[in-house]
C-alpha cells in the first residue's frame, strides 16, 4: 500500500473514481442551486466548498486541491449573476490550504474535520470578501455573527457530509 | 535554479492559477458588459445544471398535482363557497375601480400622458438559484425560444420580482429586485416621492437616497415609477416597514417586497409592451378642456393687425386658446392645431366630470397595477405639481360649472363613455 510519510508519521493518500470525481461536485453545485429556493434556510450553506475540502483533504495533494477548488468555485460562479472568478478564487486558495494541511496532519478525526472546516470557511469567505469588493466593486458588509454561525452551520454539515463520501474513498 | 523551482512548485503553481483568475476577473470588470464575453462558458454551467432542475421540478409538480388534484379534496366544497363570495365582493369593488380609472385615463387623456402597458407576458416556473446567499438570483424555465430577451421585467400577480440579467435558449437567470446589485425606479404611493428600491447584501429591499425632511411612513406601499424603463409605471414593489434616520441627511428606509422573494415558484416575464396615450387621446375627435374653457372665457380685447382679416369668431376662439395655453404652462402655438370646436358637448362633460370628483389614490393605482398602468399615478403626480396643466385644469373648473351654451351645443350632454380604455 503506497503511503505518504510526512513528518514522520504514516498518512494515508486517496483517491476516488471518475464518477465519483465528477459527479459529487456536480451534485453539490446542483443541490445548491434547487435547494435553497425550496429550502430559503439552505443557503446558508455552502456545499461546493464543503466538497472541495473533503476531495482536498482526502487527496493530501496541493496542486490537486488547488485545480478541484479552481474548477467548482468557477462552475459555482459561472451559475451566479456576477463576474467568473469570485468563487474561483477563493476555493483555489480553501483548496490549496486544505490539501496542504491535510497533508501535514491527521484530518480523520470528527473534531480535526469540524475544527479545518469552519476555519476554511471563515478563510473562504474573508478571501471572497475581498475580492469582490476590491476588484468587483460589490458592497458586501461583513457581520462576525453571521459568519461565525454560518461557519458553525457548514461545519456541522461537513462533518455528516464527509462521513458519506468517506465510503467512496479509495486506497492508493 | 531548478531545485529552488521544484521546492516551490505548488506555490508557484498556486500563484499563476490565481493570477490567472485575477487577470480574467479583471477584465470582465473592465468590459462592464460581461454578459456578452462569458456567455458561452455561463451557458455550458447552465445546460449542466438545468436539465436535473427541470427534471425534479417536474416531478415535484406532477406529485403535488396528483396529490391536490385527485387525492386531497377535502374542503373544496365549502372553499368554492368561500371563493364565490370573493368573486361577488371583488365584482363590487370591480365596478368602483373601473369607475375610477376611467376617470384617471380621461384625464391622462387630457394631459397627454403617455403610459407603458403591460401588452404580453410568459409565464414561467422558477426552477433554480444562483446557489449563494451573496447574491439573490433565480433560474427561470424560459429563454430566447420563448421569446425572451435581456432587461425584461419578471413580476408576480403580487409584485415586481425583478429582470432578466441573462438569456440562454431554454433557460434565463433572472436578478432579483433584492439583489445588491439590483435597483428599480419607484415612487412613494401617497406621497408620489420618486426614489431608488435597491437591494442589500443581505437581500433585503431599501429605499435609496430619500432626504431626511421627507415625509415617509411605514406602511405605505412603493409602487415603480416607470423611470428605469424596465418595469411598467404602478406596478407593487413592497411596504415600507421601517424607516430610521441613515447615514448623513438621507433617511433608512427597509421596504417588504410585494412578491415573495423567498418563495416564487412561478412568475410572468414582460416580454412586450406598448407606450401609447389613453386611447380617448388617440381618437383625435375629442377636444381639449382647455380650450373649451378658453372659449367660454372672456376673450381678450382683440390686436389690430389681428383684427384685420380674421372672422370674429375664429379670431376669439384663437385668442382664448391662445391665453389658455399660457395660462396652462404650455406653448400656445401648440393650439394652432386644435381642430374647430364641433362638438363641444363632449368636451364640456370631460371637464365636468373630472373637475368635482378627484380619483382615489388607492383605487386608481389598484386598477393601474392591474394593467400595467399607474392610472391615478399620473393624476397625482399632475396634482402634486409634478405639471404646471392640472393646476389649470383644475381652477378655471369653476365657471365650467355653470357653462354659457354655445350656440352648437347639444342640449343633453351624454354621460361618460364608460367603455374607456382601461
Amino acid at each position: 500500500m503506497p503511503i505518504t510519510y510526512t513528518s514522520g508519521e504514516q498518512i494515508e493518500v486517496y483517491r476516488f473514481s471518475i464518477p465519483v470525481t465528477v459527479g459529487a461536485p456536480l451534485l453539490a453545485l446542483f443541490l445548491q442551486a434547487f435547494l435553497p429556493r425550496r429550502l430559503p434556510f439552505f443557503s446558508i450553506f455552502d456545499l461546493p466548498l464543503l466538497v472541495t475540502i473533503f476531495f482536498a483533504m482526502a487527496r493530501r495533494n496541493p496542486i490537486s486541491g488547488l485545480f478541484t477548488g479552481a474548477a467548482i468555485g468557477l462552475v459555482q460562479d459561472m451559475l451566479g449573476p456576477y463576474p467568473i472568478g469570485i468563487y474561483g478564487i477563493a476555493k483555489t486558495v480553501v483548496g490549496y490550504g486544505a490539501s496542504s494541511l491535510g497533508a501535514k496532519l491527521d484530518v480523520e478525526n470528527v473534531g480535526a474535520r469540524f475544527l479545518v472546516t469552519m476555519g476554511f470557511y471563515l478563510v473562504h469567505a474573508a478571501v471572497y470578501f475581498t475580492v469582490a469588493r476590491g476588484m468587483v466593486n460589490l458592497t458586501l458588509d461583513w457581520s462576525w455573527s453571521r459568519g461565525i454561525l454560518a461557519g458553525l452551520a457548514n461545519a456541522l454539515l461537513g462533518v455528516g457530509l464527509y462521513f458519506v463520501l468517506d465510503k467512496f474513498k479509495q486506497r492508493t | 535554479m531548478e531545485s529552488l523551482l521544484g521546492r516551490y512548485r505548488n506555490l508557484i503553481i498556486l500563484v499563476a492559477v490565481l493570477f490567472l483568475q485575477v487577470l480574467g476577473l479583471a477584465v470582465q470588470v473592465k468590459r462592464s458588459g460581461d454578459a456578452e464575453n462569458t456567455r458561452l462558458i455561463r451557458r455550458w454551467a447552465v445546460d449542466l445544471v438545468t436539465p436535473f432542475e427541470r427534471g425534479l421540478v417536474w416531478a415535484q409538480n406532477s406529485s403535488t398535482n396528483l396529490w391536490h388534484n385527485y387525492f386531497f379534496l377535502r374542503g373544496v366544497r365549502a372553499e368554492n363557497r368561500q371563493l364565490k363570495e370573493q368573486i361577488e365582493q371583488m365584482r363590487l369593488e370591480q365596478v368602483r375601480v373601473r369607475e375610477d380609472a376611467t376617470q384617471a385615463h380621461r384625464l391622462q387623456s387630457l394631459l397627454a400622458f403617455k403610459e407603458q402597458f403591460i401588452a404580453k407576458t410568459v409565464p414561467a416556473q422558477v426552477i433554480g438559484s444562483s446557489g449563494s446567499d451573496l447574491s439573490w438570483s433565480i433560474y427561470i424555465d424560459k429563454g430566447s425560444n420563448a421569446g425572451i430577451a435581456q432587461d425584461m421585467a419578471v413580476i408576480t400577480s403580487g409584485g415586481i420580482v425583478g429582470k432578466v440579467l441573462r438569456v440562454y435558449p431554454s433557460t434565463s437567470l433572472v436578478l432579483m429586485i433584492n439583489d445588491q446589485s439590483s435597483g428599480v425606479g419607484a415612487m412613494l404611493e401617497k406621497s408620489r416621492l420618486q426614489c431608488v428600491a435597491r437591494g442589500t447584501p443581505n437581500g433585503e429591499l431599501i429605499l435609496d437616497r430619500v432626504m431626511s425632511d421627507e415625509q415617509v411612513i411605514a406602511g405605505e406601499n412603493v409602487l415603480s415609477s416607470g423611470g428605469d424603463q424596465i418595469f411598467p409605471k404602478g406596478l407593487p414593489v413592497g411596504t415600507v416597514s421601517r424607516v430610521g434616520p441613515g447615514r448623513e441627511m438621507f433617511l433608512s428606509i427597509k421596504v417588504k417586497p410585494a412578491a415573495d422573494l423567498s418563495r416564487l415558484e412561478e412568475v410572468l416575464v414582460v416580454t412586450e409592451k406598448q407606450e401609447r396615450a389613453p386611447l380617448e387621446a388617440e381618437s383625435g375627435g375629442r377636444v381639449r378642456a382647455a380650450d373649451i374653457l378658453a372659449q367660454r372665457l372672456p376673450s381678450v380685447p382683440q390686436k389690430p393687425a389681428e383684427v384685420a382679416g380674421t372672422s370674429p369668431s375664429g379670431t376669439a376662439a384663437s385668442g382664448a386658446t391662445g391665453e389658455a395655453a399660457t395660462a396652462t404652462g404650455e406653448k400656445p402655438q401648440a393650439h394652432d392645431a386644435v381642430p374647430p370646436l364641433t362638438g363641444t358637448g363632449t368636451g364640456v362633460e370631460v371637464v365636468k366630470k373630472a373637475a368635482p370628483k378627484p380619483a382615489t389614490g388607492d383605487s386608481g393605482t389598484n386598477a393601474g397595477s392591474r394593467n400595467g398602468a399607474g392610472s391615478s399615478a399620473a393624476l397625482k403626480a399632475a396634482s402634486a405639481g409634478s405639471s404646471p396643466t392640472p393646476k389649470s385644469a383644475s381652477s378655471p373648473a369653476k365657471p365650467v360649472m355653470a357653462p354659457p351654451k354655445p350656440s352648437n351645443a347639444q342640449p343633453t350632454p351624454q354621460p361618460a363613455t364608460p367603455d374607456s380604455p382601461h
